[in-house]
């Protein structure tokens, strides 16, 4: 255990320095960057002072020098400006666009992301595995018909239309302010019960909306794995020692058909933080997604390499854990090969 | 006299499918008397399981009990039930199923869930049917399954299903169903996926079960030989009826019914005379193969196939968490010759190593050592060291025929493909010569031509496996591997194809490596038997002097493990009942071979070599 585990760790800070100089490199791959895109600009409007202070940033974050030592200073193996003051130190850099530390900028923004799409895990898991198993256990019954129809409809329907139209109900029936994660007045306030309150009632429309079209997968997936366990020898093995229904069913089949899911964490952490960018814009959820997109296109290179480390290690941590998971769960993998 | 336990009457099942209705079961009508073994035999598909769902009411959904009664009569409280008028999700028959009627099932491996360890499943059976707690269920569940043979049933309470033999596993199918005392056991199929010699042990343990418990026992089965030796009384099913019913006698000694005598004549049998041939139940004719003439080839002076101290390990790792591997030699210092014209069984329980060697026969693996050695006429030529056109040839020369006819055909490729694609890959012919041959192919395994468009799907197994003979037979090869080509099929089919290969090999000049678990097969086809386990060929022998004089332990254990269908045969439970048959180290002296050993052949009688320990290796030096 305790090696497979030391095996592991040392895998994955392969793979994240791997991923870690490819995210930097592809974010310096167009020409020029954030500065001298700036710089370019206020020349062309004549602000000499302005200008002055870009090219003291320049210098300040040595982005003068070839991008293999930006790289390598950005990690914080090679002693820089401020010596050595990386990644590696925990130093996330300097965010150009908006003249603030990484840290600053995305540090609300990452937790509301989390807790954003953290509520969409639950609700996506909470409504998709009742229907999937009613819905597998009455296979071609009207109500599996429905829910099949239903989880269509999910699945075809744009998420932002349906963002703008939950966002107008939402305000006519019960006055919720339009857009972001609470009302504009708490904007900048510390966290009191109010700002809590108003935070979990704008809670409700991305989540559904985002949800909506990974319900409507999940039921599908969930109820073709639960046809497969239906048909297996070992449940009409549990139904004919006596066992009910209901007890048979989640006992042995439900269980097994888990384990494809729990396979998936690792694509769903990720997913929790870059998923959801277009529905964010749309709802102008103070999330990580914009503040990325807009990173990107501006070429701000701490930020966005910082936003897309940060995805990387979720992943990896992710697929750690549902590896783990799968051992604990499934004994076949536990001891697999010791027969 | 008394009540029987079971009375079926009349007893109807529907199955209704998009093809409309079809009836399954039609007016079963038969007693299941208190402490006896009644045997419902058939073919697949005549009822038989469909008969034991229905007493269960685990149908699957889309089959209905549309008429008759299944009266119980339960011997504890002496109440009659009637288990058809029961709804099938009703207390009643909650505690009837598994409480007072138990099942155990064919495939042990896929009949427990492989996340919950055997102590879980087990116990969880008496614990709904029994008011008790954890603590007392598991020490009940110790006790049961000491009494099934578990050696260290404490162990046995944490382990999890795929960490047991077969054997093992159907065991604790067994004390599942019996931790609640039941008064009937269905047993569907108990020992059909089970290695002969633990197919002895199980039926054994099964009759001595009975005794102590005096439950009634249902079996289910295919296999006259497995009836002829525990089966009280006999009810034999076609397409849902009852074809004939009796005793045990009554069955064996004065078959009326056309079909049960031509089911007895389709099996096999060890004192089949040199030349019988059987007969299948529905005979297929072969219209060209009486007029082929063997394709004029260079016969080889020696052997066409010839094996060498072929050796073969595998490394496994042990666990997930640990990276350490374990060597496990799968085939030890394996000496095989096959003449040509003749047919070579192999014979020996799963996991012996048969198949791998007859996988590196084909060089579809690489073995450690030894050599495998083929003679097209031209001298023998190492098969293993061939490259660029040679291997090509030696490909065309040695075609395979699988054991699943199911897994075996594309079920996207219409049979026309299926049958051309050898053709396809080595290019061979036009497409108008292609199709003549395809229709030549069908003609000679007894399928006619409109098979050609149709799909695998819609033929039966029987006639499947004569497509993927076909299929083998399309490059014109000179030696044909046979693993297991018969034991995925019903007996009165398994005839057919036996009899389709004999013809096939003497209008063909063919050479057959014939591997089979079933002694009785390979007795009826091969002319030499060579008896393989843990890897070691232990005996090798021309049938006749293998089966009047077979030295070896392990060879022994076999022959007396092979229930015969004859009632003047009867298996020799207590013979097999020590067990350890399989273990090199176990053999008693001079057979016994220790671990990193290989032991010597030693030839007893012209042609007759048996595996020796290191014992006559000393005395030879």
């Amino acid at each position: 255990m305790i090696r497979f585990l030391l095996r592991r760790t040392a895998t994955m800070a392969v793979t994240l320095l791997i991923i870690s100089a490819l995210v930097f490199f592809i974010i310096k791959l167009p020409p020029g960057d954030f500065l001298t895109n700036q710089i370019a600009e206020l020349r062309a409007q004549g602000e000499s002072a302005s200008i002055a202070k870009a090219e003291f940033l320049i210098r300040q974050y040595g982005l003068d020098k070839p991008a293999w030592q930006q790289y390598l200073v950005w990690l914080g193996v090679m002693p820089g400006p401020n010596g050595f003051s990386g990644l590696l130190q925990g130093d996330w850099g300097w965010s150009f666009e908006y003249d603030k530390p990484v840290v600053d900028v995305v540090g609300d923004a990452l937790w509301l992301t989390l807790l954003v799409n953290f509520a969409v895990v639950i609700f996506i898991h909470l409504i998709a595995i009742p229907i999937a198993i009613y819905s597998a256990t009455r296979q071609y019954s009207v109500g599996d018909y429905i829910a099949t129809f239903i989880g269509y409809i999910g699945l075809a329907t744009p998420s932002f239309l349906l963002a703008l139209i939950l966002l107008y109900y939402m305000n006519r029936w019960f006055g919720i302010s339009i857009g972001g994660l609470y009302d504009p007045q708490y904007a900048g306030e510390s966290w009191t019960w109010a700002k809590v309150q108003s935070l979990l009632s704008h809670l409700v429309v991305p989540t559904v909306v985002i949800g909506l079209g990974g319900t409507a997968a999940m039921i599908r997936r969930m109820r073709a794995n639960l046809l497969d366990e239906l048909g297996k020898q070992y449940y009409v093995t549990a139904k004919a020692k006596g066992l009910g229904p209901t007890k048979a069913l989640l006992k042995y089949p439900f269980r097994m058909s888990l384990n494809p899911f729990i396979a998936d964490i690792g694509n769903l952490l990720p997913q929790l933080v870059s998923g959801s960018v277009l529905v964010s814009l749309v709802l102008s959820l103070p999330t990580v997604g914009p503040i990325l997109l807009s990173a990107l296109k501006s070429q701000d290179q701490f930020l966005a390499g910082f936003i897309l480390m940060f995805v990387a290690v979720l992943t990896v941590v992710g697929m750690l854990v549902s590896d783990l998971l799968l051992a604990w769960l499934d004994p076949r993998i536990r001891m697999g090969g010791a027969r | 006299m008394e009540a029987p336990i079971l009375s079926v009457r009349q007893l109807t099942v529907d199955f209704s499918t998009d093809a409309g209705n079809f009836r399954a079961v039609d007016g079963l009508t038969f007693d299941i008397p208190k402490g006896k073994t009644v045997a419902l035999v058939g073919e697949s598909g005549s009822g038989k399981s469909v008969t034991a769902q229905a007493i269960l009411q685990i149908l699957s959904k889309k089959a209905r009990i549309t008429n008759g009664s299944l009266l119980f009569n339960d011997p504890s409280n002496g109440g009659s039930i009637d288990i058809a008028a029961l709804p099938a999700e009703s207390d009643a028959m909650h505690s009837l199923r598994g409480g007072r009627i138990a099942m155990i099932f064919q495939e042990p491996m896929t009949s427990l869930s492989p996340l919950h360890t055997i102590g879980d499943q087990i116990s969880e059976a008496l614990m709904i049917h029994a008011d008790v707690d954890q603590a007392t269920a598991n020490q009940r569940t110790m006790d049961v399954l000491e009494r099934v043979g578990f050696p260290d049933p404490k162990r046995a309470l944490k382990t999890y299903p795929f960490e047991l033999s077969g054997g093992l596993r159907q065991r604790a199918m067994i004390a599942m169903a019996l931790i609640t005392r039941p008064a009937l056991l269905i047993a569907d199929e108990p020992t059909t996926a089970l290695d002969v010699t633990t197919q002895a042990q199980i039926l054994d343990l099964i009759k001595e079960l009975q005794v102590e418990t005096g439950m009634s026992v249902l079996l289910i089965t295919h296999d006259l030989g497995v009836v002829a030796n525990v089966a009280d009384e006999v009810v034999v099913m076609y397409r849902g009826r009852i074809m004939e019913a009796g005793s045990r006698e009554d069955i064996f000694r004065n078959a009326q019914h056309p079909y049960l005598q031509a089911l007895m004549r389709a099996v096999p049998r060890f004192a089949m005379a040199e030349d019988e041939r059987l007969t299948p139940i529905r005979e297929v004719k072969s219209a060209s193969l009486a007029s082929i003439d063997a394709p004029q080839r260079v016969q080889p002076a020696g052997p066409i196939l010839k094996v060498e101290h072929l050796t073969k390990s595998f490394s496994l790792r042990s666990g997930w968490f640990s990276g350490k591997a374990r060597e496990i030699r799968a085939v030890s210092e394996v000496d095989l010759s096959l003449p040509a014209g003749k047919t070579l069984g192999l014979v020996g329980e799963s996991g012996c190593g048969k198949t791998t060697v007859s996988k590196m026969i084909m060089r579809a693996i690489t073995p450690n050592s030894g050599k495998v050695l083929f003679d097209d006429g031209s001298g023998p030529k190492d098969v293993h060291k061939l490259e660029g056109e040679a291997l090509t040839t030696y490909r065309r020369s040695v075609q395979f025929i699988f054991q699943d006819p199911f897994s075996s055909l594309n079920p996207r490729m219409t049979v026309y493909e299926l049958l051309t694609e050898p053709l396809r890959i080595h290019d061979i012919g036009t497409s108008d010569e292609r199709y003549e041959r395809v229709k030549h192919l069908l003609e000679m395994v007894g399928l006619d031509q409109g098979a050609l468009r149709r799909y695998p799907h819609s033929f039966s197994g029987g006639q499947r496996q004569r497509l993927g003979i076909a299929r083998a037979l399309a490059l014109e090869p000179r030696v044909l591997l046979c693993d297991e080509p018969v034991s995925a099929l019903d007996v009165s089919v398994q005839a057919q194809v036996l009899n389709l290969l004999k013809d096939l090999q003497s209008a063909l000049g063919l050479s057959y490596l014939f591997v089979s678990h079933n002694l009785a097969v390979v007795d009826y086809i091969a002319d030499t038997i060579a008896v393989m386990c843990r890897g070691y060929i232990v005996e090798e022998a021309p049938k006749s002097s293998l089966f009047r004089n077979p030295v070896h332990p392990y060879t022994q254990a076999l022959l007396a493990a092979v229930p015969d269908p004859d009632i003047d045969r009867p298996l020799d439970f207590t013979k097999l009942r020590t067990g350890g048959f399989s273990q090199p180290s176990a053999w008693p002296e001079p057979f016994r071979i220790e671990p990193g050993e290989f032991g010597v052949m030693k030839e007893i009688e012209p042609g007759h070599k048996v595996r020796m320990g290191r014992l006559p290796a000393r005395e030879a030096a």
